[in-house]
């Protein structure tokens, strides 16, 4: 069977003084293959966790991840992952950076160079390929990201607010590469914003997640992300039923965080 | 006092000649206009012409003070006084008219022999004397031994250049001081002027010279290469065991729990104990012989580059792991590809400091014992009071410790260009 299955997940955190975090609490999921699904929610929601738990870095404590048919049980080449800054290998050209997966596999020289010259054309980073990854600017640096994630061929790409660090023109554009390279590659992808448009944008299926335990609120499936396949995405914003979700959703997360301001200042 | 005001003066009136009158390439960018500088070091640049200024100004006070050649003789410093120099002494007698003689003084450099100048006799009881003082020296002289009535008898000095002197008391001529015993006897002693002796402070070209002429001749048989090798052999030979020991156990200290476990009080324990406190055990261990001197820069080493290699292994981001990971690197690969290039700024970053300690440390425990050595040759020198040679010594020390400095800066430049740029 493919596609990847969040079977029922709970994490807690034992903390060094006694006490624990409950991070997670029962969030189960599918995704078929190729869905792109994006994740919102208000700050330590457990998106992040979530994440991790996918990629194989954390175990949870209860429940488990199934991907095509067989369980996580730690990271793999199968899960690629795209982090939100700092995660590339300044000790490695632009070149390097990417070749690193087909590398690592043992992949013959001529075969790993052909992947990663189309990658960087795919990325428009053909003449950086010699360069040193501090040379490049933080855009720049996370389309290296994603090339170096795409070269290993994985089956599901997560992505930790992966242009959160981004201008707003510089993002627009990774958004809109973000969403060709969905349809090209047929890719699942999960992604993590902070950006309510954003996760319209590039969301086939969207997530919201509350806090306090962090499970799953709502669910939502929207058109957005096919209509902007090739199209310019401000023309997609525009769209009515655009701007009535977005409202909708800004105003869950405004109850939300107004919710646990609340509950703050009442324990304090 | 005086060296430090004049040190004030140079500092202050070449910075307002620089900045005001000639504002080499004063700056235009942006950093400019940065005010607090504090913590932002590409706001502060060092200024090339200070820098040059103030080796100047070094050499130019050594020179003035120690009346050297190289400068022209107005700015020299007063010296010492050089030549014959003459006073009067009045004596009194009982029974006698009180008479007057005059004292002539050869004051000859300390290095030369010298003879008393030949004087007249004079005509009154008190005879004319003459007498030698070595520079920067002072001298008893018994003026009454050739007069007609000496002190035995009952003469006593009662004025020198007419101005009346007592026992414990002195008077002030121009060419120095001469003073009284409790005894009578008078003391002079030349005026030293404000320059150095050249056995506190020989004079720069004094140095060169023996630089020089030690480069050729060798000291206590060994060439001046020789001794300088040796100190940058033991240095290279005890930070390589260190590095070679060091930079694995620091590793395994940063990868495992146990070895973090085992060595971590060893290594906390050792690090703040500096090397020269262990030269007396070395010694009592291995002797003073090379051995010694190679397992004390060893353990100087040691440490440092253990630490270096486990903060630069414990430093690597989660996140990178975590891409190579599900990149699917294996560990060894991890090892290989993150772990180890990521720990080598560290590691570059201890073993610059590992070679400055090295280096400090060689040389003191050439200091305590040696055949050969940077630290030797001083040493030896100061027991003969070779000041000049303990000064070369200190300069090449420090232009060598300058130089490893500047070697381990290019290399970390050239192998490891992305150090803080993660
Ligand atoms: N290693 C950990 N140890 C203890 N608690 C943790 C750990 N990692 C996360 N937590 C806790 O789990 C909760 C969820 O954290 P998580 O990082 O997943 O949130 P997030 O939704 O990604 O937040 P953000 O949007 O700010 O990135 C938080 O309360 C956090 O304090
Ligand atoms: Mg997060």
């Amino acid at each position: 069977m493919s596609g990847l299955e969040i079977e029922n997940i709970s994490m807690r955190f034992d903390l060094p003084n006694g006490t624990s975090v409950q991070a997670l609490k029962n969030v189960s999921l599918n995704l078929k293959a190729g869905q792109l699904l994006s994740v919102l929610g208000p700050s330590g929601c457990g998106k992040t966790t979530l994440l991790n738990i996918v990629a194989g870095f954390l175990a949870p404590t209860e429940g488990r991840i199934v991907l095509n048919g067989h369980e996580v049980r730690g990271p793999d080449a199968e899960r690629g992952m795209v982090f939100q800054q700092g995660a590339l290998f300044e000790w490695m050209s632009v070149r390097d950076n990417v070749g690193f997966g087909p590398r690592m596999k043992g992949m013959a020289k001529a075969d790993k160079d052909k992947i990663v010259n189309h990658l960087l054309d795919v990325v428009g980073l053909r003449d950086f390929k010699e360069k040193a990854v501090y040379e490049l600017s933080g855009g720049m640096q996370q389309r290296v990201a994603l090339a170096r994630c795409l070269a290993n061929e994985p089956d599901v790409i997560l992505m930790d607010e992966p242009l959160g660090a981004l201008d707003a023109l510089t993002r627009e554009k990774m958004q809109s590469l973000v969403l060709k390279l969905w349809k090209e590659t047929g890719k699942t992808i999960i992604l993590i914003t902070h950006s309510v448009e954003e996760a319209l944008l590039l969301g086939e299926r969207l997530l919201v997640m509350a806090p306090r335990p962090g499970r799953i609120h709502k669910e939502y499936r929207l058109p957005f992300a096919e209509m902007g396949v090739g199209e310019d995405l401000r023309e997609v914003k525009k769209h009515p039923e655009f701007a009535r979700t977005r409202e909708e959703i800004l105003g869950m997360i405004w109850d939300m965080e107004e919710e646990i301001m609340g509950r703050q200042e009442a324990g304090a | 006092m005086i060296v430090l005001l004049i040190y004030v003066a140079v500092f202050v009136v070449s910075f307002f000649v620089v900045m005001k009158l000639i504002k080499p390439g004063a700056r235009k960018d942006f950093t400019s206009l940065k005010t607090v500088t504090f913590g932002d070091e590409s706001a502060v640049r060092s200024n090339r012409t200070a820098s040059v200024i103030s080796i100047l100004t070094l050499f130019l006070l050594w020179g003035m003070f120690t009346g050297s050649a190289l400068l022209p003789k107005f700015l020299h410093a007063p010296g010492p006084f050089e030549g014959l120099a003459r006073f009067d002494y009045t004596a009194e007698a009982p029974g006698r008219e009180p008479a007057t003689a005059t004292v002539t003084v050869l004051v000859h450099p300390i290095e030369q022999e010298a003879k008393a100048p030949e004087v007249e006799a004079g005509d009154g009881w008190a005879k004319n004397d003459s007498a030698t003082v070595g520079m920067w020296r002072s001298g008893l002289i018994q003026v009454d031994r050739n007069d007609e009535v000496t002190k035995a008898d009952g003469a006593k000095v009662v004025a020198v250049n007419g101005q009346p002197i007592v026992p414990g008391g002195e008077v002030i001529t121009d060419f120095g001081r001469v003073g009284m015993s409790q005894k009578g006897t008078l003391n002079f002693e030349p005026k030293k002027g404000w320059q150095m002796e050249p056995i506190w402070l020989p004079a720069p070209e004094a140095v060169m010279a023996r630089l020089i002429d030690i480069a050729q001749e060798g000291f206590r048989g060994s060439t001046l290469w020789q001794h300088l090798g040796w100190s940058l052999f033991r240095v290279i030979a005890g930070f390589f065991f260190g590095a070679l020991v060091g930079i694995p156990l620091g590793y395994a200290m940063g990868l495992s729990d146990w070895f973090r476990g085992w060595f971590d009080p060893i290594v906390e324990f050792m690090r703040p104990v500096p090397p020269l406190a262990l030269i007396p055990l070395v010694i009592i261990w291995a002797g003073i012989g090379e051995a010694g001197k190679i397992i004390l820069l060893f353990l100087a080493a040691l440490w440092i580059m253990a630490i270096a290699a486990r903060s630069g292994v414990s430093g690597v981001k989660i996140s990178k792991v975590h891409a190579a990971y599900s990149l699917g690197a294996s560990k060894a690969q991890i090892m290989r590809y993150v772990i180890i290039p990521n720990s080598l700024p560290d590691i570059f970053t201890g073993a610059r400091v590992a070679m400055g300690v090295c280096w400090g440390t060689v040389v003191a425990a050439e200091l305590v014992a040696a055949e050969k050595g940077a630290g030797m040759m001083i040493m030896v020198a100061s027991k003969f009071q070779n000041t000049d040679i303990v000064i070369m010594g200190i300069i090449l020390i420090g232009i060598i410790g300058f130089g490893i400095d500047m070697l381990m800066r290019w290399a970390e430049r050239v192998l490891v260009p992305w150090k803080g740029k993660g």
